[in-house]
């Protein structure tokens, strides 16, 4: 379907910049709706983030009035494949239970100028696939119910003005003679295209969009039909696994594979060679791979091979060292790089200085589907099926490794199992296209849990200290965060070092602009550890470090850690926001969402000893997130989560189910990383293996008492995915402080707290 | 060579005996509902049923199916219009999310129903815990074991 409507846009794209739909008629004499080479009332031409541009979607109703929406973003759990469709639904004006969803294949055209998006912007990541979605998918239904009204009036001789719809139908003269949609695609098919997209809904006459619906593959998904990356079957298809390097920048010295080659099914064993340390990447690590019949014999195989490696630079890589640097490091001076009012004046003047320092580890994605990808490179072509949350990074990679030109190479996405930001990068992707270029064969690329632990772009580590200067009434005068870690920019080329703290620091984050005497300062520290994107990268980090701190400067100068909060946040104002998420950030949203949780859970009754309440409140790329945690801990540390309130203000909810699923699972996964994840390196090598010691939460570390609450604020949708998760551990940590008097200024918590109460 | 019945139908494999049954049903059989996440039985994700009790599949060899009913999520159910009721509750709930986990985690609930019918919080904490939600649908996967046990109950 995808290549017929690609042919379409294509014979257009050439007929000039004019703001037009292209619609035609299917091969199942459907009517198709494709958008536009430039959406309506933007800029002409917007650039991507890899480079793409913005070019087309599609509807299509099918002669029976079943609707098809094409849905171009990865699927990775989040709901895009339901909440994009509900916007063209809801213009399109259908029945929801009408509509079915196909699963659109990466589009690029390649033009003069390069290579464009033939689907719109492909790619989930920073919580950006809604945001920017929902003008356009609403624009593509409405123009679509356009042409039908202006199908059906032209049919009865009357002004499109006089007709309108109702759900499935053009209702012009009377109710009695209301035309349905399939009856109305032939003619609709060959209309021209109107030059400005039709007015949109009131939110008010809204059907679909804000209300209760349910995950579109719900059904699939229990029955077990859904087809994740794993499930790929495709023809003469073979199996491959890859023993890459323990040692971080490791490599092959030599393989004895004899032993191998005798596993029944195995086919083919080779080296597969690393990038060189420290420069740009496909693949993260040199290796064997092992080419078998079945999955299970090239794992079989991988055990018996006998590599000799050579541990290469960074062979006395250790976390001890890495932990210990940093502390070095924060005794002198750094990269200043925000510097707001006369910061070492109102520090030398302040009555009292607070300062801590906090440790946020090293912490792995582990989404449950292993990572894997099936290549089939040919001569002239290359096919790519994989689950990733980047298909134009996925044809990159291979274009990269195959040497063909991308309009070559065919990539589709199958629904993913968990993204977390892991699957931003390909090069399991690369990793594919190597062993089939190398076989000829089509290779279904497999990932175990251990390579996955051993082999990922890790979130950064580091030191963090805040020091504030607080008058005799306890108000902060000044407020400086220094960091110490190793930069999430990794090998990334052009990448100058005075530029590696924009990953760490996003300086506009609160309390920027409201402590009016500011500093940030970085330390960049090396390690051979990759790193990467992880659900609200940054936000995870400093979020638990300002939100603790607050807590401590409250108890220090006699506060209340809410009250200090309402007191810094204050009311409602748009600040200047330069990070991803602006372009402003109103402080006053976080107020109302830390009260409202605060009184959920009845934050001013006091608590018997061994029981405390913690609360926090953050705003990450665009959203607003709050939380209160009431836990109690026993006198031997053993600590208990009796009950969580997590509130979110995303603006508008247009999908509540899912806005909550977010809420309760991003919740989950701060509470699974704040208690046990941690990644370490000795002698070069990473120490954890599986779930076993890397431990993700279950469900009886879950509180039943539960409440995940939306608080809409506008009309305007913020992004969701990784909003919920930066408040969970500084709300935890700091519940459990309120219970136990025990402060944790190093996550994970692991066994800190019964150590610490058992001292 | 193995012998066994997949979903009520004859199975037989030639391979290694020492063949993980995850790796049959999946490469073999073309079950693909049946999930690889940890390999170690550590997760969850692989469960399948063995004579009617919940197992992890990546942890047991194939020539432990030998003469036996493996049920795999495939099975669970004859058509769509007659869900188990564990599949029901989980669509009420609408539990997943990646839902790449979800397979093992209704074939576990599924066992574990059948042996509480009528769970405390408590029960589900202490015999779900071996499994594994990255994505952290933990509160709704409570909430639509105790709505399957109502279901159960209410067929029966």
């Amino acid at each position: 379907m995808s290549a017929r409507i690609g042919k379409t846009i294509e014979d257009r794209v050439d007929a000039g910049r004019r703001r037009f739909l292209i619609a035609g008629t299917s091969v199942a004499g459907g009517f198709v709706l494709g958008i536009p080479a430039i959406s309506f009332g933007r800029p002409a031409v917007s650039e991507g983030t890899s480079g793409e541009r913005q070019i087309g979607y599609f509807i299509e109703i099918k002669p029976d009035g079943a609707v098809v929406i094409g849905s171009n973003q990865p699927e990775i759990g989040q709901g895009v494949r339901t909440v994009l469709p509900m916007l063209v639904a809801e213009e399109l004006d259908v029945e929801w239970s009408n509509v079915s969803v196909i699963q659109m294949p990466l589009g690029l055209i390649k033009t003069a100028d390069g290579y464009t998006w033939k689907y719109g912007g492909q790619g989930v990541g920073g919580s950006t696939g809604l945001t920017s979605n929902w003008d356009f998918m609403r624009e593509v239904g409405a123009t679509a119910r356009h042409q039908l009204i202006r199908a059906a009036a032209a049919r009865l001789g009357i002004p499109a003005s006089s007709c309108t719809t109702k759900p499935g139908f053009v209702v012009c003269d009377s109710p009695a003679d209301a035309i349905p949609y399939q009856d109305l695609i032939a003619d609709a098919a060959k209309l021209d295209m109107p030059e400005e997209v039709p007015a949109l809904k009131d939110s008010r006459d809204y059907r679909i969009v804000g209300t209760q619906k349910k995950t579109i593959d719900a059904l699939d998904m229990v029955t077990g039909r859904a087809k994740y990356g794993m499930d790929t079957v495709e023809p003469d298809m073979r199996y491959a696994v890859i023993a890459r390097s323990p040692y971080l920048n490791g490599s092959v010295r030599s393989i004895d594979d004899s032993d191998a080659r005798k596993v029944d099914g195995v086919l083919d064993i080779f080296e597969v060679e690393g990038p060189k340390p420290g420069e740009p990447y496909f693949i993260l690590a040199s290796g064997v791979a092992v080419v078998a019949t079945s999955t299970w014999a090239a794992i079989k195989g991988r055990r018996a091979l006998e590599v000799d490696w050579d541990p290469g630079p960074n062979a006395s890589d250790d976390s001890e060292t890495f932990w210990r640097e940093n502390a070095e490091a924060l005794k002198g001076n750094g990269q200043v790089v925000t510097d707001d009012g006369e910061f070492d004046k109102a520090m030398a003047s302040a009555d009292k200085v607070i300062e801590h320092q906090y440790e946020v580890p090293f912490v792995s994605h582990q989404p449950m589907e292993p990572q894997n990808c099936y290549a089939y490179v040919q001569e002239d072509s290359c096919h790519i099926i994989a689950p990733t949350q980047s298909p134009s990074g996925a044809s990159r990679s291979a274009a990269a490794i195959t040497g063909l030109p991308r309009e070559n190479i065919r990539v589709d996405m199958t629904r993913v199992g968990g993204g977390f930001g892991r699957r931003l990068t390909t090069d399991y992707v690369a990793e594919a296209a190597i062993v089939s270029k190398h076989t000829g064969w089509p290779i279904q690329l497999v990932w175990t849990r251990e390579d996955d632990i051993k082999n990922d772009f890790y979130r950064p580590a580091g030191l963090h200290e805040i020091r504030a200067g607080v008058d005799e009434n306890g108000k902060v005068m000044a407020w400086t965060q220094r960091l110490a870690s190793a930069s999430k920019y990794y090998r990334r080329p052009n990448m100058p070092d005075d530029k590696l703290w924009e990953a760490e620091l996003y300086p506009d984050d609160f309390p920027r602009k409201i402590i009016e005497n500011f500093r940030l300062e970085y330390f960049h520290n090396a390690i051979g550890l990759p790193r990467g994107s992880w659900r609200a990268p940054a936000h995870t980090a400093n979020a638990f470090v300002i939100q603790s701190f607050l807590d401590e400067l409250a108890h220090e100068t006699g506060q209340d850690p809410l009250q200090l909060r309402i007191d810094l946040l204050g009311g409602e104002r748009e600040l200047e926001y330069g990070n991803h998420g602006g372009p402003t950030f109103n402080p006053g949203r976080l107020t109302r969402l830390v009260k409202f949780v605060a009184d959920q859970i009845d934050y001013g009754t006091k608590r018997p000893d061994g029981r405390g309440v913690g609360l926090a409140t953050h705003f990450t790329f665009g959203g607003y997130a709050a939380h209160a945690f009431e836990v109690t801990v026993s006198p031997r540390g053993e600590l208990t989560i009796e009950r969580i309130v997590a509130a979110i203000d995303c603006g508008y909810a247009v999908h509540p189910n899912a806005v909550e699923a977010q809420l309760e699972g991003g919740t989950i996964d701060g509470i699974s990383t704040a208690l046990g994840q941690e990644i370490t390196v000795k002698n070069g090598q990473v120490q954890q293996s599986n779930f076993h010691d890397y431990p993700l939460a279950r469900i009886a570390q879950i509180p039943s008492l539960f409440e995940a609450h939306i608080l809409n604020y506008d009309e305007t949708p913020t992004g969701v995915g990784e909003i919920p998760v930066p408040p969970v551990a500084p709300a935890l940590t700091n519940a459990i402080f309120a219970a136990s008097g025990v402060r944790l200024r190093r996550l994970p918590i692991a066994d800190q707290l019964k150590r610490a109460m058992t001292a | 060579m193995i012998s066994f019945k997949v979903n009520n139908e004859s199975a037989s494999f030639e391979g290694d005996t020492d063949t993980p049954l995850l790796w049959v049903l999946r490469d073999h059989l073309n079950l693909t509902g049946t999930k690889f996440s940890c390999g170690v039985g550590l997760c969850g994700a692989c469960v399948v049923h063995v004579d009617g009790r919940a197992v992890a599949s990546c942890r047991v060899p194939v020539s432990s199916a030998e003469g036996r009913a493996v049920t795999t999520i495939e099975g669970l159910a004859a058509t769509d219009d007659d869900l188990d009721p564990v599949q029901q509750a989980w669509l009420e709930h609408d539990v997943a999310q990646c839902g790449y986990c979800q397979s093992g985690q209704i074939m576990a609930a599924v066992d574990f129903l059948n042996r509480y019918p009528n769970p405390t919080d408590e029960d589900i904490d202490n015999n779900m815990s071996s499994m594994v939600c990255r994505c952290g649908t933990y509160v709704r996967i409570r909430k639509a074991i105790h709505r399957a046990a109502e279901l159960k109950r209410a067929e029966s």
